[in-house]
């Protein structure tokens, strides 16, 4: 849920909608949104699955610090989704293990 | 390659009052971060009451992050933002990275302001989504206006935690309860006050057993514990929550400094392992300097004294400050008001 006023922020300076794509499907994000953000805002909050036991990971430090946020991003895995600003037409993948550079062939 | 008098790495309080002081003098500074906007943690930080307990100071922490910018702008402090400083080398070399390209700068001084990362705690199912650090919370919450979710609980009574529970109050989230393993609330009486005032159960006495849930946390499961931090049986009890934000301290980040060569020592109060510094805040190395939460886990108005002491001890080794007695005098008076900040004082 995006907090759209705030008591001591005042309004929301995010006001641009654009589309990305998570695993294929358009999302809705704001121009100014993390990946992240832009996920948690949708209610999805699985990142990644583990490479051994495909458990799902989602933010932990929200600075870029742990590496848990890591998705494939425009066919480049890895990417810290926390502190990775969303473009429009971006495409997300939620990453299986280290993932792969699709896109780069 | 870029070269540099001073590269500063870190934007948070400590870099940019670093920064700031060293350009003051003339010398060429360079302030690099790897986030988009400068400031670290504290555009985070909406509340009064920021700074020591003995300075009461009332002012937020984005307003100090707003008046450290404007003076950076003032005195031409250069910065590179979005950049990654992912290596160091001991010719005073910073690899970096910006948009997945790699290049090099070469400082004559180095100040290392990484700051800090959340420290965790392990309990079963302690991995699932929705399990995170408390900064990591209010990061979403005050930068990116999100809020983590529904229904949360928190975990630890320190400062961070009492804090980050009521900047989740001011953006309209639930939260079902504040516990903690110790029997007294441990961060300032005013910051409990709010939150109890609010209606929300602080638990005492009382730690996490486990997370429970599939592909994200469902429910928490509780449980007491005695003086001596044991658990005590058949007192579980779940609630029913979707986030669990632990504030269990800050660790510094000193990998830069490990890769550079630095001493480290460990002290527990401040945090684990941290550079060894003399009284300018230079590491064991010359041209290599460090400030704020990765030299001890205090507070910002702290980072900031600090980072001023690094970034004049710099323009002076290099040269830049012909009147010593005058910046020795400036040095002196920021060293009386960090020994009057500090609760603690590390040897
Ligand atoms: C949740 C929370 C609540 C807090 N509340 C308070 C409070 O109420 N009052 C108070 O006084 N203090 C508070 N603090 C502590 C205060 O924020 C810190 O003491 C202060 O911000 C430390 O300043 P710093 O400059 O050392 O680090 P930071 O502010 O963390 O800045 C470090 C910067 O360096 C960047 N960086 C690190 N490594 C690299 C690299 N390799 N490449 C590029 N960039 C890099 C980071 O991204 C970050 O922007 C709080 C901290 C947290 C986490
Ligand atoms: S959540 Fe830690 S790096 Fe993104």
């Amino acid at each position: 849920m995006r907090v759209v006023n705030h008591p001591i922020l005042g309004e929301d300076p995010k006001k641009r909608k654009i589309t990305i794509y998570i695993d294929n499907k358009p999302v809705e994000a704001m121009e100014g949104d993390t990946i992240a953000s832009a996920l948690w805002a949708n209610g999805i909050k699985a990142c990644r699955y583990t490479p051994k036991n495909q458990e799902p990971r989602g933010i932990f430090c929200c600075i870029g610090r742990c590496n848990d946020c890591i998705m494939t991003v425009d066919g480049i895995p890895n990417i810290r989704s926390c502190i990775t600003p969303v473009k429009d037409g971006m495409r997300i993948k939620t990453q299986k293990g280290n993932g792969t550079w699709e896109e780069l062939k | 390659m870029k070269n540099i008098d001073v590269a500063v790495v870190g934007a948070g309080p400590a870099g940019l009052s670093a920064a700031i002081e060293a350009a003051k003098y003339g010398v060429k500074t360079l302030v690099i971060d790897e986030n988009r906007q400068p400031g670290g943690q504290l555009f985070k930080q909406i509340h009064k009451f920021f700074g020591s307990q003995a300075q009461m100071a009332g002012i937020r922490g984005y307003e100090i992050g707003k008046k450290l910018l404007a003076s950076a702008q003032m005195h031409h402090v250069q910065m590179h933002l979005n950049t990654q400083v992912i290596g160091i080398d001991e010719t005073n070399t910073l690899a970096v990275i910006k948009d997945h390209h790699y290049s090099e700068i070469k400082a004559r001084k180095i100040i290392l302001c990484c700051g800090a990362a959340e420290k965790t705690l392990a309990f079963p199912g302690w991995t699932l989504p929705g399990i995170m650090g408390a900064g990591a919370a209010q990061t979403l919450v005050n930068i990116h206006r999100v809020l983590p979710g529904e229904k949360i609980l928190m975990v630890g009574s320190g400062n961070v935690g009492l804090i980050v529970t009521y900047h989740f109050l001011q953006a309209g989230a639930n939260v079902k309860a504040v516990i903690d393993a110790a029997h007294s609330i441990k961060g300032y009486g005013v910051h409990a006050a709010k939150i109890k005032r609010a209606g929300i159960p602080i638990m005492l006495g009382c730690t996490i057993n486990r997370a429970i849930g599939k592909k994200q946390v469902e429910k928490a499961e509780l449980i007491r514990v005695d003086e001596r931090f044991n658990k005590i049986p058949s007192t579980e009890i779940q609630m029913d929550v979707d986030t669990i934000c632990l504030a269990v301290g800050l660790s510094p980040s000193t990998e830069l400094a490990r890769m550079a060569g630095c001493k480290l020592y460990y002290d527990a109060k401040l945090g684990g392992y941290i550079p060894l510094i003399n009284q300018d805040m230079q590491t064991t190395l010359e041209d290599i300097y460090a400030a704020g939460d990765m030299t001890g886990i205090e507070e910002a108005s702290i980072a900031m004294e600090e980072g001023r002491i690094a970034g004049i001890s710099c323009a002076v080794g290099l040269g830049y400050c012909p009147d010593t007695a005058t910046s020795q005098r400036v040095v002196q008076n920021i060293r009386l008001n960090l020994s009057q900040l500090r609760s603690y004082k590390p040897n």
